[in-house]
């Protein structure tokens, strides 16, 4: 199944959830926060939250700036 | 701790705001924020993937500087509430420097999506610092919709002019009653200087420090400026005289 994550299209495992996304990129840890179609997904909610198709996901940290 | 800056409900003996960005690498900026003697400085959210990675939150914890996380890039509200709400889950933290911008040349903010934002960011439980033009009526505006601090612009970003129009700063400090921080186009320590005595509680800079020549100078030249100007806003200065009035007693 077909997914973007942060512009990159991504080919994901059905019902990957995005704790999964997150461990494939190394980047299941603190200091970075998810927004899923437009929407933020909560820490809480990576294990349980399951990816649809298509969907773009965006995996953000804090950078220099400001 | 001796007259603090005192934003939300937390107290600061610093009155220099500092940016992360544009400093070459993170030695240079350890060396310049501890040289401005900063507890609380501001970082932008950006894909993960990006070079640089969490290093300057790293940095940040280890030299006791709370992180501020803006919304930097933003062009709608609703792309500012979703980036403070990343930063949020991110940082853990709910404060956020909120700026939404006009167009790529000039960084202007734009007004009308600023307030929207700032609304819905407090009716979130955010504490909202709002960069903001230097527009007494909307310094207003956003202080009504439940701004922690109102940081109004001296010049566009980057571009080190100064305060372009110090009657305005005047007239937001003076009905203000949340903080007013002087944040963007600061160049160099007497505007730093300008901005305290003026009246502004606080100053936000990054560029002035960040490309100088030589940042951690710099760095130190705007601690002593914000200072400086602080301490002669307190003392009260001399009325302006068009005639010389001797100073040394006549005979």
């Amino acid at each position: 199944m077909k997914a973007e994550v942060n512009g990159e299209p991504t080919e994901l495992a059905e019902r990957s959830t995005v704790a999964d996304v997150l461990r494939g990129i190394g980047k299941a840890r603190k200091g970075v926060a998810v927004a899923m179609n437009g929407q933020l997904v909560r820490r809480s909610d990576w294990e349980e939250t399951v990816v649809p198709e298509g969907a773009r996901i965006e995996v953000l940290t804090a950078v220099q700036g400001g | 701790m001796r007259d603090p800056l005192v934003i939300a409900d937390r107290k600061y003996s610093s009155r220099l705001i500092m940016g992360t960005g544009g400093a070459s690498n993170l030695a240079v900026l350890e060396r310049a924020l501890v040289a401005s003697g900063t507890e609380l400085t501001t970082v932008a959210m950006r894909r993960a993937d990006v070079e640089g990675g969490t290093g300057v939150l790293d940095l940040l914890r280890r030299l006791n500087i709370e992180p501020l996380p803006n919304t930097a890039g933003c062009r709608s509200a609703a792309e500012a509430v979703l980036t403070a709400q990343l930063a949020r889950e991110a940082l853990e933290t709910n404060w956020v420097k909120l700026e939404v911008i006009a167009d790529e040349r000039t960084l202007l903010p734009e007004p009308v999506e600023l307030l929207d934002a700032c609304e819905q960011l407090v009716r979130d439980g955010f504490t909202v610092l709002v960069y903001t033009n230097d527009d007494p009526v909307l310094a207003l505006r956003l202080e009504e919709a439940g701004a922690a601090a109102v940081m109004p612009l001296g010049s566009p970003i980057g571009t080190g002019l100064g305060i372009r129009n110090p009657h305005n700063i005047e007239l937001i400090v003076s009905r203000a009653s949340v903080p007013v921080v002087l944040d963007a186009g600061i160049g160099t320590a007497s505007e730093a200087a300008l901005a305290m005595e003026l009246g502004c509680d606080a100053v936000l800079l990054a560029t002035a420090v960040t490309r100088a020549q030589d940042p951690e100078r710099m760095a130190e030249a705007m601690r002593d400026g914000v200072s400086a100007g602080r301490l002669a806003w307190g003392a009260g200065r001399i009325p302006k005289r068009f005639w010389a009035q001797a100073s040394s007693p006549p005979r």
